[in-house]
């Protein structure tokens, strides 16, 4: 179960795994939307970032309510994934994919979406008079111009989904082994008194933050300094 | 703005005061900006008419355009900038053969694998019409070309420019509000002042002292 009597690392490689899943999952949705966003017509433009901006704003309990209503049981949703895989969505390690995804597609979106703004629109324009069509010139100029801002959102919602604590709470459950990340770990060692073991946690997920922060201070500074 | 222009093979010059439209012209015959009325042709083949609902998108005009930023890709070395443009049809190693030529052509070869961040504001401007012109467009448009570059600098980029202008039978538009450059420059010139066309003529009689 743990790794000698320093600390139990099944937290935390549940915390990798599900963190680097479900900052694919918000990648993929998160770049994709702020591509549709970063475009220059857009209909309901607002209201889609508001939607995208919102899990960043609400408690995580009422976030954590909408998806028990969403994804729970007795939901259609719930009812198919059920029917799919022959387990439930909630109350397991896809619940709290599910909750670290919802954490880190905003900090992703909006990340990418001030990246591909950022990109002269003069060096569009040249791409597109240079025969590029509209899909040629966002992947072989905006993209790359844009990746170091992207790569950094992407990295600060990979942190976020590390740490996610209350929504995963609300649709995973604290379930040894299962989906105790190790935000819950740190949560049921506080409860249960084991205050090293709270601390030797909290110490890990502080150095890994802070190395998160740290790569993208270098990311952002960079791309002040020039291409 | 209401204009009506009309360019021939060779070199044609926009001349007028900042805010006169003159780069305004030019993004709306390369399609970056939609006019709210009027008509562009070249060669008798209608890019935009706001009456027809006729706007061709900028990558099927084969209208190339050198921007005053020069808009170079930051994160191409010369030989790629160059290469971007040169027409798809070709495989990779003939594409970067002609981006090649056009920087010999140009003068540049030895900037192939050096980026933007690194050339001169002259090394800059031949790099971006190398690339304009392996694009193989059906016309050309400068906007202000030469701004930013010493006097010595721009008679010699002027000149190569008059020099491939007539090797190539293209319109060549040249956008520009320095007097001296278009009176030097020797082709027709069309005045525009507050998005009208004021006169058109020969730019010794247009521009003489």
């Amino acid at each position: 179960m743990g790794f000698g009597p320093l600390i139990d690392l099944a937290p935390l490689l549940l915390s990798f795994e599900v963190a680097s899943l479900a900052t694919c999952f918000a990648s993929v949705f998160g770049i994709g939307i702020a591509a549709l966003l970063a475009m220059p017509r857009v209909w309901g433009r607002e209201l889609i970032d508001a939607a995208i901006t919102a899990p960043m704003v609400l408690p995580p309990t009422v976030l954590g309510y909408y998806l028990l209503v969403v994804l729970g049981r007795e939901s259609a949703i719930g009812q198919a994934f059920e029917a799919l895989t022959g387990t439930a969505i909630v109350f397991s390690r896809g619940g709290a994919v599910v909750a670290a995804t919802i954490g880190a597609l905003p900090l992703i979106c909006k990340a990418a979406r001030a990246a591909l703004e950022s990109v002269d629109v003069r060096l569009i324009g040249a791409a597109r008079t240079l025969g590029a069509s509209a899909s040629r010139a966002f992947f072989t100029v905006t993209v790359p111009l844009a990746r170091r801002g992207i790569l950094a959102g992407v990295m600060l919602g990979f942190a976020r989904a590390l740490g996610d604590f209350g929504v995963t709470l609300m649709i995973a459950g604290n379930i040894p082994g299962q989906t105790r990340t190790a935000s819950l770990a740190i949560y049921d060692a506080v409860l249960s008194g084991r205050d090293a073991d709270a601390t030797r946690l909290s110490l890990i997920m502080t150095a890994l933050a802070m190395t998160v922060l740290i790569a993208v201070g270098y990311l952002t500074k960079q791309r002040r300094d020039g291409f | 703005m209401d204009v009506s222009l009309d360019f021939a093979p060779g070199l044609s010059v926009l001349f007028g005061p900042s805010g006169s439209g003159k780069t305004t012209i030019l993004s709306a015959i390369a399609g970056l900006v939609r006019p709210d009325q009027g008509r562009v042709t070249l060669g008798g083949e209608t890019l935009f008419d706001a009456r027809r609902g006729v706007d061709l998108p900028p990558n099927r005009r084969s209208v190339a355009l050198v921007f005053q930023s020069l808009a170079l890709f930051p994160h191409l070395n010369a030989l790629g900038n160059v290469a971007y443009g040169v027409p798809g049809t070709l495989g990779q190693a003939q594409r970067l053969e002609r981006a090649h030529a056009w920087l010999g052509r140009m003068r540049v070869s030895h900037l192939a694998q050096r980026y933007p961040s690194g050339f001169s504001g002259g090394e800059g401007q031949r790099v971006a019409l190398a690339r304009a012109l392996a694009s193989e467009p059906r016309a050309l448009l400068l906007d202000e070309p030469f701004s930013a570059l010493d006097q010595a600098l721009v008679r010699e980029l002027s000149a190569e420019l008059v020099e491939h202008v007539r090797a190539l039978s293209l319109p060549v538009v040249l956008v520009t509000h320095d007097r001296t450059l278009a009176r030097g420059l020797l082709g027709e010139v069309t005045l525009l002042r507050a998005g009208r066309v004021e006169r058109v003529g020969a730019s010794s009689e247009l521009l003489a002292d």
